[in-house]
């Protein structure tokens, strides 16, 4: 169930040139699951600003972003002591019983976020992850080290092979899998299911108004019918995905 | 009868203060968040005959003080409306509520109408002339004074409960369609539904919306709304539920002002989960402020200074 808070920055860093790291503290109750996410209201930018919860951990969580546009570049710049109002326990999450024992985590860019404590509870929950993590250059590797540190096999990939694995996070799914958990460009996930037939998990993007289900601004439609990606989703199963959308 | 309570149409209001339809579901995702019935009402999600999945994505787009939305009506259609979310509703709600109905041909909004009409939890029937997003309906009703006039009696036919008629902005005179619609049996009218809008992308070099166009809300339009207002409290006797870019307690006591005897909020609902709880908390400290012992009192309290 969702929560409005006031959370106050207690950590700000760049991570490479264009992406940044920001921890917020305050009641994080309402964020139950890797997967949800959160909705920054930003002075000067009348909609909230949605963001992946990339951790939690004791009163604070983290976001990764990139600064791409207006609302991202205001984050990047907030210091530590800045006070954000943020909705919390947004979405409904990865279902942490459904990719097996032995799950790939993919991400693209940004995309890793969510994967990070995801990787954490799963993890705690026996199974043995394995992150593949795709990147454009060495410039743009970030939170590598931070995969490996929880003990799991890490393969980079970058599309011009200045670091990792050359080629595409694809190029590197070629091994045993129990299924996959995927956050990342629309058309990245969309070739992660074209080369596996096991259980996914995929977390979705899209242009939201409100972040909590009563705008109807981001329904997409499902084999399950219509599903608002900001309240159903921003984790859809593989097998309900519609790709029209 | 409380300092804040108000009378739509013979019902009784706690307080003026009714979130606006399209931007509070059918209620629960706010019941999570506060007991929703602090409300003077709402009005729920915009209900059509069949079914509709609603506009492609994007359906959402910002401005410099507000939102534009392309959402299309979206809607399971009104037996479904009926069968299953109004009883989800009175679960949460113990109030009367307002439908808000929309229609492609005067026969489906009187057809909505007369199915709502036997719903008892339904106390007013919201009649949406004025929905800019969708293609040969809502707002080619709205936009003209004689369509708007035939929709509303024929809606009148078919209810008993009040009939209010939501108006569409972009039209050159207001006043005109309200009177036309008072003339042909409405009970009251709500104005302003969203202005039609666009924002283009300058990378794509493309409208930001699928459907190219949207309806425009929020502060940004506020001043605009209560203009739209004060012109159609000249023009009419009917009640006037006021909306457009509604966002603090202030902002209900101008629309009052200017004529309004309730007023909706609409994209504050989006953006502060709270808006319409927080609105009604800082109602009676504000109208203590501004020397308002009761708001009903203060319908159209800004006409009529020039004969003073």
């Amino acid at each position: 169930m969702m929560k409005q808070g006031i959370f106050t920055v207690t950590e700000s860093s760049p991570l490479t040139e264009k992406v940044s790291r920001l921890v917020l503290r305050g009641d994080v109750s309402a964020i139950e699951r890797p997967g949800q996410f959160v909705q920054l209201r930003l002075d000067g930018l009348y909609l909230r600003r949605p963001f992946s919860v990339c951790d939690r951990a004791g009163d604070s969580f983290t976001i990764l972003f990139e600064a791409a546009g207006k609302g991202t570049r205001l984050l990047r710049d907030e210091k530590p002591g800045a006070e954000i109002d943020v909705l919390t326990g947004l979405g409904n999450g990865f279902d942490l019983f459904a990719c097996g024992d032995t799950p790939l985590l993919i991400g693209g860019g940004t995309g890793i976020s969510p994967l990070y404590w995801l990787a954490k509870e799963l993890i705690r929950e026996g199974r043995r992850p394995t992150a593949l993590l795709g990147f454009n250059t060495a410039a743009d590797v970030f939170y590598e080290e931070d995969f490996r540190a929880l003990g799991i096999e890490t393969v980079v990939t970058t599309a011009n092979g200045s670091r990792g694995v050359k080629g595409y996070v694809t190029d590197a799914m070629d091994r045993p899998h129990s299924g996959f958990y995927t956050c990342g460009p629309e058309d990245m996930i969309k070739a992660v299911c074209s080369r596996s037939d096991r259980p996914g998990q995929l977390s979705f993007d899209r242009r939201m108004g409100c972040g909590f289900g009563a705008c109807m601004g981001c329904t997409v439609k499902t084999t399950n019918g219509l599903k608002r990606i900001c309240k159903e989703g921003p984790v859809l199963d593989r097998k309900e995905v519609l790709w029209e959308n | 009868m409380g300092k804040l309570s108000v009378s739509l149409c013979g019902i009784e209001l706690d307080n003026p203060v009714i979130p606006a339809s399209g931007t509070f579901g059918y209620g629960y995702e706010f019941a999570e968040l506060y007991d929703i019935n602090c409300l003077g009402t709402f009005s729920f999600k915009g209900t059509t005959l069949q079914p509709r999945a609603g506009n492609r994505l994007p359906r959402i787009a910002e401005g410099n003080a507000g939102m534009l939305n392309a959402v299309g009506l979206q809607n399971p259609g009104v037996d479904a409306v009926i069968r299953e979310e109004l009883p989800k509703l009175a679960r949460v709600f113990h109030k009367p509520v307002i439908a808000n109905v929309s229609g492609f041909s005067v026969s489906e909004y009187a057809e909505v109408c007369r199915r709502l009409d036997g719903v008892p939890q339904v106390g007013w029937l919201e009649v949406n002339i004025s929905c800019p997003n969708v293609h040969g309906g809502g707002m080619s009703f709205g936009t003209d004074p004689g369509a708007a006039a035939e929709v509303t009696a024929a809606v009148r036919r078919v209810t008993a409960k009040p009939v209010i008629v939501k108006l569409s902005p972009n039209v050159t005179d207001i006043a005109a369609i309200a009177k036309a619609c008072e003339d042909a049996g409405a009970d009251a009218v709500s104005l302003i539904n969203t202005v039609m809008a666009m924002r283009i992308d300058l990378k794509t070099r493309r409208p930001v919306l699928a459907n190219r166009t949207g309806g425009l809300s929020g502060p940004a339009v506020f001043p605009l709304a209560l203009r739209m207002v004060w012109q159609v409290h000249e023009a009419v006797r009917i009640p006037i539920i006021g909306l457009g870019g509604v966002q603090s307690a202030e902002d209900v006591i101008e629309m009052m002002l200017a004529g309004a005897t309730a007023v909706q909020v609409g994209a504050a609902n989006l953006v502060k989960p709270f808006a319409c709880r927080d609105i009604i908390q800082a109602l009676p400290e504000t109208m203590e402020r501004y020397g308002i012992e009761k708001l009903s009192e203060i319908t159209g309290g800004a006409h009529g200074w020039e004969k003073m």
